[in-house]
């Protein structure tokens, strides 16, 4: 089962990236963040995967498509020769991937039985989240101040300003 | 156990070399945005699996909330950079951009 | 007590923008500067309170946050810079002020908070507050270089982030946690034979950390970054936030984490000699000085690296005090620089000369500062580079000579440009020039007397040190 869902959303990242169409590739990663949120589940994530599939495959995507929309639509001509471009620009991606796989799995094949033995279980099982966010403190403070720059950051990037 | 490790490993492998391959190749301004995201994924995914694998999953789930976050106010400045460009350049492709 | 460095800028964030129907826009950056200030006297103390009980000082609420040596003088350092940039910013920006110094707060909490935190992953995130702040920060104009500019450098810092990101989690694959006290326990423990995944991650975590502080072959970026940016964020990135989401973090993580590490060490100090070189060679070239004191600051990271690389406690002092010298001459370099061009409105070098006789503060702490950066006493840089060489010289001779010849070639170089752009002869587009008044004045002549005051008083802080039992008989 996961097997089917890791090919899904390999075949979804590539259709991302391949897809002329702007608001098409959007609607691949948002894909793409909603088989990687049913991978979290299964994988006894079940908080993580809710995030991801609220914020990626929704709050993302809304912004992705609300900055394309205001951007401007190219000519008949120039999308034409650009499909013809890019086609041109991909025929190595599949062998440049097959390659990847090939080379990966060479390097790691004598270390697949090392894996089991070498990891560290910790002392204390599995605890709630919110006693483990107790003690990760500065990560939320530094998630505030990020919101708080990223609010500065949307207030001063787009707003139309009036001159140069 | 071990052959769904490698799979793991191979997919978020699979999964960089499509965001890196991305990221050389285009040349428009928002698919660089987008290269990075499926990036971020295949982070994302490297978390999952190490939290599964260590036994840490509440570790795990706050490390990768943490850093939803933070992508996504990434994803919004930056998208606001691309706005700003493409209202000075009239164009979102990097070759015209060159002075 | 190091939670007031986060908590007082953070209030003052909330309050202004709050407030900001009922303020004029100016007291923002005043606020700001206040709290630039007083970061600078707080940071001063903690110095010294951390020297005298020789211990780390810890926080009493969140029990995460601790300050020591590294950290007390960088935080004094982010202070500085982050006081002197708020001045020059007084002067030359002129809409958006309140957007400007809300940012400035926002990126100290960010550098103040990367600082005293020990955990990998908070530094993460703590990092990408940084970077997030830093490319509004050089997009904050909106024309069309800086956003150019702001755009390059956020690729670069993103795929940066992303190495270090999948270095941690595949530490986290191996250890179970991400404190500095847990990884080094699996250092100590593993004895050299490390698996596989932990040494991709150092390989990823070095690379990533080079492509932040601008070494070789990763330093693409810096150029366009700093000569895009408007001219406080300039003095500012130059002056602290490279050295700070890079070195810093590279310094840390080398000494803490893994624990002075021989392999790593040699990469270090590969990539150190490389940017030395590139960095001096590259800077003689160029003609817009911002892009030239761009190359320049890759190669004084460069000393820094290699002091690092060395793993000794000498070298590691010499690249602390290089860390901060550099902090100081090369924002006094960016503010004069800065001020020429408010006042003659070039940039480029060779339509300058003979400016000594009607700016003559400006000419006398640009003396200042190219004396420091080339590394001749009584200046302060001579010490921290005299420490540098001393230290890499036990661990490899021909680094040491190769860092000596680029520095003599860095005083050649800038004795020339000296010449050319001060004391040559008038060129006719440089009519107008005036002094440069209030602010900048004022902050030229401080960083200037400081670069001084440590230069002449360093021999002494040594003395006290080694009577104080610290330097653990390196000398």
């Amino acid at each position: 089962m996961i097997i089917i869902l890791l090919a899904g959303m390999i075949v979804c990242a590539v259709a991302c990236i391949v897809l002329g169409n702007l608001v098409k590739a959007g609607v691949a990663m948002a894909a793409t963040s909603a088989i990687l949120s049913i991978v979290m589940f299964i994988l006894k994530a079940p908080l993580a995967a809710a995030f991801e599939l609220s914020v990626c495959a929704g709050l993302i995507p809304v912004i992705f498509m609300s900055t394309i929309s205001m951007i401007n639509v190219k000519s008949k001509e120039e999308i034409e020769e650009m499909k013809k471009e890019r086609k041109k620009r991909f025929f190595l991606f599949p062998v440049f991937l097959i390659i990847l796989g090939a080379v990966v799995l060479a390097v790691m094949w004598p270390h697949i039985v090392d894996f089991s033995s070498s990891y560290i279980i910790p002392a204390f099982t599995r605890n709630v989240r919110d006693i483990l966010w107790n003690s990760r403190q500065i990560d939320l403070l530094g998630q505030i101040i990020i919101i708080l720059a990223g609010v500065f950051g949307v207030i001063i990037f787009f707003k139309e300003s009036v001159e140069e | 156990m071990s052959l769904l490790f490698v799979i793991f490993i191979i997919s978020v492998v699979l999964i960089f070399a499509i965001g890196i391959y991305s990221l050389l190749v285009t040349h428009n301004l928002m698919r660089i945005l987008i290269s990075i995201e499926i990036l971020t994924k295949g982070v994302t995914l490297l978390l999952i699996v190490a939290g599964y694998i260590s036994k840490n999953m509440a570790m795990a789930q706050a490390y990768v909330i943490t850093v939803i976050i933070i992508e996504v106010v990434l994803m919004a400045v930056a998208t606001g950079l691309v706005l700003g460009l493409f209202r000075a350049n009239g164009t979102l492709d990097t070759r015209k951009m060159n002075r | 007590m190091p939670l007031l460095f986060l908590a007082i800028p953070l209030a003052a964030v909330v309050v202004l923008s709050l407030a900001l129907k009922l303020l004029n826009e100016k007291v923002a950056l005043w606020v700001a500067i206040i709290i630039a200030g007083w970061q600078t006297v707080m940071a001063a103390v903690d110095i010294g309170l951390c020297l005298k009980s020789g211990s780390d000082i810890h926080s009493t609420y969140l029990g995460l946050l601790s300050i020591d040596n590294l950290s007390a003088v960088v935080l004094f350092a982010i202070g500085l810079m982050a006081f002197v940039s708020l001045i020059v910013a007084k002067s030359t920006v002129k809409e958006s002020i309140f957007n400007f110094a809300n940012m400035m707060l926002l990126i100290m909490l960010g550098m103040n908070g990367l600082v005293m935190v020990r955990d990998l992953f908070s530094m993460y995130v703590f990092v990408e507050v940084i970077s997030a702040a830093s490319f509004i920060l050089i997009g904050i104009k909106k024309g069309r270089n800086g956003l150019a500019g702001a755009f390059k450098y956020y690729m670069m810092s993103a795929i940066a982030s992303l190495m270090m990101l999948t270095s941690i989690a595949l530490i986290f694959m191996s250890t179970g946690n991400t404190g500095f006290t847990s990884i080094a326990n699996y250092i100590t423990n593993a004895n050299g034979k490390f698996p596989f995944e932990i040494i991709i991650a150092f390989i990823l975590l070095t690379f990533g950390l080079a492509i932040k502080s601008g070494a070789v072959p990763f330093h693409t970026w810096v150029p366009n970054a700093y000569s895009s940016a408007p001219a406080p964020v300039s003095v500012l990135l130059a002056g602290i936030i490279t050295k700070v989401s890079g070195v810093y973090v590279l310094m840390r993580v080398f000494r803490d984490v893994l624990l002075n590490n021989t392999a790593v060490g040699r990469l270090l100090l590969i990539m150190g000699i490389a940017s030395i070189l590139l960095g001096a060679l590259a800077a003689i070239g160029h003609k817009d000085m911002k892009r030239m004191l761009a190359y320049s600051s890759i190669s004084q990271i460069g000393y820094i690296i290699i002091g690092v690389a060395t793993g000794s406690p000498l070298g590691f002092l010499g690249a602390l005090l290089h860390f901060f010298n550099h902090s100081t001459f090369k924002s006094l370099l960016f503010v004069n620089f800065t001020a020429i061009e408010m006042k003659t409105g070039v940039r480029d070098m060779d339509k300058m000369g003979g400016l000594a006789e009607k700016m003559p503060v400006t000419s006398g702490s640009s003396i200042i500062a190219f004396l420091s950066t080339a590394g001749i006493p009584p200046f302060s840089g001579f010490w921290s580079k005299l420490l540098i060489i001393l230290a890499v010289w036990q661990m490899s001779k021909s680094a040491a000579i190769v860092a000596l010849v680029a520095s003599a070639i860095t005083l050649w170089y800038f004795l020339v440009l000296q010449k050319k752009v001060y004391y040559g002869e008038p060129v006719s587009a440089i009519s107008g020039g005036k002094e440069s008044t209030g602010g900048i004045l004022s902050v030229e002549i401080l960083l200037s007397a400081i670069n001084v005051a440590v230069g002449v008083a360093f021999p002494f802080i040594l003395i006290y040190l080694n009577h104080a039992g610290l330097l653990h008989g390196m000398m």
